[in-house]
């Protein structure tokens, strides 16, 4: 699908296929830890910054050796080979460089490795067969679409504490009953852009 | 040789007491997307059964040679393994239903009942039962998954299996099969299952605790 423009699909990553609310990917991590907003900021700016990097190694890797000997079917294996030498690099780096970036981010780095949303775009790239430009503009946007919805669910976590909850929907099942009104304020922006 | 009792009790472990999904909150996010229809929702089930009880018996009948530190890297290559296994059948013998499945046999690699599986059981207990294990947490989340289809199907579709139930005057409730039905649904579920067991309720929140 060439012929879509990059900012149609990176505004359609954010609002009308975002990876939790439509796809449901990264919902582990999501539940557990949209208690904060600060945590969830913290982790939501990792997993942007790792899937925009993962989905540009991920898509050099897959078109420029996997394709030409035509290897595709050891995709899985190698993207999440990628994903993990890249957060292991990534947490290398900042600790040594960036010792405030490092503590405020380092819990969740590991986390991430196993957050499905990673490998998700990646699958979703080959699948939709994007090109280069797109692949980074559907990481990107996925990214800041995953933090806005953890973002804004820390926020309504945050009040909720006070609020009367039925015994047996406490934590998770409140949230996901959330997330699924907030999935459904999302489908109103899907008049706007739309990608499938 | 394992008694009979040990094997009844992994498998009533496995799908009741500590069922993954509700006990655990893991791997729900194919759980949710694809049980918009019970036929995806079995095949799923079916894949994830094998990579969990097979990748539990790799892992366990190499436990003792694995160095500790990589061992995270070592399960997840031997689930990538099985993973593949699986996409590479179903794309051979049902195409369609690996197009409808899309990305998420892939996920299955990063489902994190496999994972937890392998780290708080395969790694310490022999072959065999390590296996019985994998195919009891299979077993417990394949059943969730085709509760929630079925009620997905039934009100989104009025059919079961493809089948046709209700008839013409039933509604097609459509938002159950977009996905806020399916936060929904498995909200409902959660809740009749710690109410079911509230007596047990202690026992669920510490477990899901130490989970985290």
């Amino acid at each position: 699908m060439p012929e879509i423009n990059p900012f149609v699909i990176f505004f359609a990553a954010i609002f009308t296929s975002n990876m939790i609310l439509s796809n449901f990917l990264g919902m582990c991590s999501f539940i557990a830890v949209s208690k904060e907003i600060k945590t969830s900021l913290g982790l939501g700016q990792a997993v942007t910054f790792v899937l925009t990097g993962t989905t540009v190694i991920n898509y050099l890797i897959y078109h420029y050796l996997l394709v030409p000997f035509s290897l595709e079917y050891l995709r899985f294996i190698v993207f999440i080979i990628t994903i993990a030498a890249f957060v292991q690099l990534v947490e290398m780096i900042v600790e040594r460089y960036l010792p405030n970036l490092y503590y405020s981010l380092g819990i969740f780095l590991p986390l991430i490795t196993v957050n499905c949303a990673i490998l998700g775009v990646s699958l979703f790239m080959v699948i939709r067969s994007y090109s280069f430009v797109q692949s980074i503009a559907f990481g990107i946007g996925s990214g800041l679409g995953w933090t806005l919805a953890i973002v804004a669910m820390a926020g309504i976590r945050q009040k909720l504490k006070k609020a009367p909850i039925p015994k047996g929907l406490q934590g998770p099942g409140i949230t996901l009953i959330i997330t699924g009104l907030m999935a459904l304020a999302f489908i109103g922006f899907s008049g706007i852009v739309r990608i499938q | 040789m394992m008694k009979l009792k040990d094997i009844k009790n992994i498998f009533s472990m496995g799908i009741l007491k500590d069922n993954p999904v509700f006990r655990q909150i893991l791997g729900i996010c194919s759980a949710l997307a694809v049980t918009n229809l019970m036929l995806n929702s079995l095949v799923m089930g079916l894949g994830l059964i094998f990579v969990t009880s097979f990748s539990s018996l790799t892992i366990s009948i190499i436990r003792k040679y694995t160095p500790r530190h990589i061992r995270m890297m070592v399960q997840t290559l031997i689930i990538s393994a099985y993973v593949i296994i699986v996409d590479i059948v179903l794309k051979a013998y049902y195409p369609t239903m690996s197009e409808a499945l899309g990305p998420y046999v892939g996920l299955i690699i990063t489902n994190c009942i496999i994972m937890g599986r392998c780290e708080s059981f395969a790694q310490k207990n022999p072959p065999l039962p390590s296996f019985l294990d994998g195919i009891a947490s299979g077993m417990g989340y394949t059943l969730v998954l085709l509760t929630i289809a079925f009620f997905r199907e039934l009100l989104g579709f009025g059919s079961i299996f493809g089948y046709t139930i209700l008839g013409s005057w039933w509604p097609r409730w459509i938002f159950m099969i977009m996905p806020p039905g399916a936060f929904f649904m498995l909200a409902i579920l959660i809740w009749v299952s710690n109410s079911l067991t509230s007596n047990n309720k202690e026992n669920a929140t510490a477990l899901a605790g130490g989970e985290k």
